[in-house]
C-alpha cells in the first residue's frame, strides 16, 4: 500500500508542477461541453434532457487526454524502465497510477459538473446517487485508461492508437453512467442504483484485470 | 541453428518450410467448402421458398419474403464470429500462460477471420433490417449493438497488431487485448440489455418463420459451410503467419552473418 | 570467485536488427569491466540485456544467478542501470526524484542525502526542478539515484559523458566503493582515460560480438594517461 501511495503521490506531484491537466485538459473539457451545447442548438429543454449523456461523453474524451498524459509521464526519459527495475510489483504500480488518474479525473468531473449545471441548466436531484455513480465510473475509467494506456504506450503511435482501443471499452461506462445520472438528475425514470451496480462491476473487473495484466505489458515495453 | 530454435521452440526446422500454405488436408477442406458454397447458393436462392404466410386480412400475405434468404448467411456468420473471436480470446489466455508463438499465431488468425465475419454479420443484418424492420440500424437491439462493439474492439486488436514491434512484445500486448475483449463483451451485453429493455431481434427466428424442411436444412447447411470456410481460411492464415515468422528468422540469420562480418572487419581495423 | 555474469552465444535483437550477434562473456563478482567499441557495436544493448530489460533472443545467459530467459523478474531489482535516458522525472525536483526512488528501494532519507553529497551535487540544487539542470548535473542526480538503491550489479552506459573533471572523479569513486563492497560493475565508455582509471579489465565489442579479450591491466589496451580522482 505504501508503494501504491508513493506512485500516486508522485504522479499528482508531477501534475502540480507541470499543470498540464489544469492548463490544457481542463479547458478542453469545458470547450467540449460548449461545443455539445452548440450541437443541440442551445435548446434549453433538450440540453437539460440530454445533459447526463453530454456530460459523460465529454468526460470520456477528457479521460483519453488524461490517460495519455499519465503514460507520457513515464515514457519521457524512460522512467518506466526505472519502475521496472525497482522491486515494486507491477500490480502496485498499476494501482498507484490508476489512483492518481482517478483523483485527477474526479477534479475534472467536478469542474465539468459545475459547467453542466451552468450551461445546460441541469439540476441534481439525488446528490448521493450522482456522487456514488460518478465515483464508480471514475475508478473504472481510470483502471481501463491506465491499462490501455500502457498497452498503446511505446509504439510511437500512441495518440492515434489509444482512442481506438479505449473508446469501445468505455461503451458500458457511458451507458451506465448516463443512465445513473439520468436518475440522479431526474431526466430519466430508471433505477439509478442498479446502474451504479453495473459501474461498480466494470470498475472491479478492470481493476483486477489491469493489476494482473500490467506486469506482462510493462515487460513487453522493455 | 541453436540460436533460432531458442527463439521459438515450437518451430520446425527450416527445411520443413513449404513454399505455400496448401496441403492435402486444406485442399480437401477447400473442395468441400466450394461444393458446400455451390449447394448453399442453390438451396438459398432457388430451392428454398420465400417467407410468406397469410396476413390477418384476407388476401394479403405477410412475412420476410425474399429477405429471409439473407438469414442463410447472416446467422452462420454471426455464429462463427463468436466462435472465432472466442477462440482468439482463449488462445490469448493460453499464450499468456504458455508463452508459445503457436498460440499467438492462432489468436491472430482467429481475430482476422472473426473481424471479417463480424463485418459480414453486421452488413447482412443491416441490409436485412431495412425491409423487415424498416430501418438500417436498430439501437434498441442488444445483439446488434453488442456485435458492433465487438467489431470495434477486435478491429482495434488488429490495428495494434499492424504496428511494427518486436514479435514477443507484440504477442504479449495482443494477448492482453484479445483477452480484454472477452472480459468486456459480457459487460457490454448486459449494459445494452438493460439500456433498452426491449429487443426487436427474433428471439426465436426458427419459430416465427414458417419453417419448412428446406428452410431449416438450408440454415443448417449455411452454418456448416460457413464453418468449413472459416476453418479453411484460419488454417491458411495460420500458415501464412508461420511462414512470415520463418522468413523473418531467415532474415535474422542473414543479418547475424552480416553483423559478424562487420565485427571481423572492425576488429582488424581497430587492432593496434 | 563466483561468476556475476555468464553469457554464451547471446543474441539480442532490436526489432529485426541483431544488435548482439553471439556474445560470450564472463564477469566475476567484484570486477569492474570496461566495454569498449565503436558506435553501434551493441554496448547499450548488452547493458540492457544484463539489466533484464532486453530479451535474450538466442544463446544462454545467467546474471547474478538468474536465468535471462526465465528469471528476469528476480534479476531486475538487484541491478542498477545508468543509461543515456536518465530514467528520472523531469518535472520533479532533485530531492523529489531521489526520495521517490529511495523510498521504492526502501532506502532512508539520510542515505539519499549522502548519495547527493558523494556526487557533489550542491545542496542548493535539491529543490530545483530537474528540467532546469544541465546535462552533467542531471547525470550526477541519476548516479545518486542509482547509488541509493545499492545494486549488486552496476551497469553504466557512458557514465562519464557530459561530466566535468570532478564529476568523473566522483563517478569513479562511486564505482570503486561499489566494487569494494562486492558489487560488480560493467561500464561502457568512450572516455577512455577516465574509464581505464577505474576498470580492472577491458573488452572490445564490435559488430555485436566480443572481438578481443584483454584481461588483466587495462593499461595494456588503453592509453596510460591517468585521471586524478580529486
Amino acid at each position: 500500500m505504501r508503494e501504491v501511495l508513493l506512485v500516486a503521490a508522485k504522479d499528482l506531484r508531477i501534475e502540480s508542477r507541470s499543470r498540464v491537466l489544469l492548463f490544457q485538459v481542463a479547458p478542453f473539457a469545458v470547450a467540449t461541453l460548449v461545443l455539445l451545447g452548440f450541437a443541440l442548438d442551445a435548446d434549453r429543454s433538450a440540453l437539460r434532457h440530454f445533459s447526463p449523456g453530454l456530460f459523460w461523453v465529454a468526460v470520456l474524451l477528457t479521460a483519453l487526454l488524461a490517460a495519455q498524459r499519465s503514460v507520457a509521464v513515464e515514457h519521457a526519459g524512460r522512467a518506466a524502465d526505472a519502475l521496472l527495475l525497482s522491486a515494486t510489483s507491477p500490480a502496485r504500480i498499476f494501482a498507484g497510477k490508476a489512483l492518481a488518474l482517478a483523483a485527477q479525473l474526479a477534479a475534472l468531473e467536478l469542474l465539468m459538473g459545475v459547467a453542466m449545471v451552468v450551461l445546460y441548466d441541469a439540476r441534481v436531484e439525488h446528490f448521493g446517487l450522482a456522487v456514488a455513480s460518478a465515483a464508480a465510473a471514475t475508478v473504472g475509467i481510470a483502471a481501463a485508461g491506465t491499462l490501455y494506456g500502457v498497452l498503446a504506450a511505446p509504439m510511437g503511435v500512441r495518440e492515434t492508437l489509444l482512442p481506438v482501443l479505449l473508446l469501445p471499452v468505455f461503451a458500458p461506462v457511458l451507458i451506465g453512467a448516463t443512465r445513473a445520472f439520468g436518475d440522479a438528475l431526474g431526466t430519466a425514470a430508471v433505477n439509478g442504483w442498479a446502474w451504479f451496480g453495473l459501474l461498480g462491476l466494470f470498475a472491479l473487473v478492470y481493476a483486477v484485470f489491469g493489476a494482473l495484466a500490467y506486469g506482462p505489458l510493462l515487460e513487453a515495453e522493455a | 541453428m541453436s540460436i533460432l530454435l531458442g527463439r521459438s521452440p515450437d518451430r520446425r526446422p527450416p527445411e520443413a518450410a513449404p513454399a505455400h500454405t496448401g496441403s492435402r488436408t486444406t485442399r480437401i477442406l477447400g473442395a468441400l467448402t466450394l461444393a458446400g458454397l455451390v449447394g448453399l447458393g442453390l438451396c438459398a436462392f432457388i430451392f428454398s421458398p420465400p417467407d410468406s404466410r397469410p396476413g390477418p386480412e384476407a388476401g394479403t400475405r405477410i412475412g420476410q419474403f425474399d429477405a429471409v434468404r439473407l438469414m442463410y448467411v447472416h446467422l452462420p456468420a454471426a455464429i462463427w464470429t463468436y466462435v472465432a473471436l472466442g477462440t482468439c480470446a482463449m488462445a490469448s489466455a493460453v499464450y499468456l500462460w504458455r508463452r508459445s508463438a503457436w498460440w499467438d499465431r492462432l489468436a491472430h488468425a482467429c481475430a482476422e477471420i472473426g473481424v471479417v465475419l463480424c463485418a459480414v454479420t453486421l452488413i447482412t443484418g443491416m441490409i436485412w433490417g431495412r425491409p423487415v424492420w424498416g430501418t438500417w440500424w436498430e439501437w434498441g437491439d442488444v445483439r446488434v449493438v453488442t456485435t458492433l462493439v465487438l467489431f470495434l474492439v477486435y478491429a482495434g486488436y488488429l490495428a495494434m497488431r499492424s504496428v511494427p514491434a518486436a514479435p514477443e512484445a507484440r504477442a504479449r500486448r495482443a494477448s492482453i487485448l484479445g483477452l480484454g475483449g472477452a472480459v468486456l463483451i459480457p459487460i457490454v451485453n448486459r449494459s445494452v440489455e438493460w439500456w433498452e429493455n426491449r429487443t426487436l431481434h427474433q428471439q426465436s427466428t426458427l419459430e416465427e418463420l414458417r419453417i419448412e424442411d428446406l428452410t431449416l436444412f438450408t440454415l443448417v447447411l449455411g452454418i456448416l459451410v460457413m464453418g468449413l470456410l472459416s476453418l479453411w481460411l484460419a488454417v491458411h492464415r495460420f500458415r501464412v503467419a508461420w511462414l512470415e515468422a520463418e522468413a523473418e528468422s531467415a532474415g535474422l540469420e542473414a543479418a547475424l552473418a552480416e553483423r559478424r562480418a562487420e565485427a571481423g572487419a572492425g576488429a582488424e581495423g581497430s587492432s593496434p | 570467485m563466483e561468476s556475476a555474469v555468464w553469457l554464451r552465444d547471446a543474441v539480442c535483437c532490436r526489432g529485426r536488427f541483431p544488435a548482439l550477434a553471439g556474445v560470450d562473456l564472463d564477469v566475476a563478482e567484484g570486477e569492474i569491466l570496461l566495454l569498449r567499441g565503436p558506435n553501434g557495436a551493441g554496448k547499450t544493448t548488452l547493458l540492457r540485456l544484463l539489466a533484464g530489460l532486453a530479451t535474450l533472443d538466442g544463446g544462454q545467459g545467467t546474471v547474478l544467478g538468474c536465468d535471462l530467459r526465465s528469471d528476469r523478474r528476480a534479476l531486475r531489482p538487484q541491478v542498477g542501470l545508468l543509461g543515456h535516458d536518465l530514467m528520472l522525472y523531469e518535472d520533479l525536483t532533485v530531492a523529489e526524484n531521489l526520495r521517490f526512488f529511495a523510498a521504492l528501494a526502501g532506502a532512508s532519507e539520510a542515505e539519499s542525502r549522502a548519495a547527493l553529497e558523494r556526487l557533489e551535487v550542491a545542496p542548493r540544487l535539491a529543490d530545483v526542478s530537474l528540467r532546469r539542470l544541465s546535462a552533467g548535473q542531471r547525470k550526477r542526480v541519476a548516479a545518486a539515484c542509482l547509488a541509493v538503491r545499492r545494486p549488486r550489479l552496476w551497469l553504466l552506459d557512458e557514465p562519464h559523458a557530459g561530466l566535468d573533471e570532478s564529476g568523473r572523479g566522483a563517478v569513479n569513486r562511486l564505482v570503486r566503493d561499489a566494487a569494494g563492497r562486492g558489487a560488480t560493475v560493467v561500464l561502457a565508455s568512450h572516455e577512455t582515460p577516465a574509464a581505464s582509471a577505474v576498470a580492472t579489465r577491458t573488452i572490445q565489442l564490435v559488430g555485436g560480438i566480443v572481438t578481443r579479450r584483454a584481461s588483466g591491466s587495462p593499461a595494456a589496451v588503453a592509453p596510460t594517461e591517468q585521471v586524478s580522482d580529486a
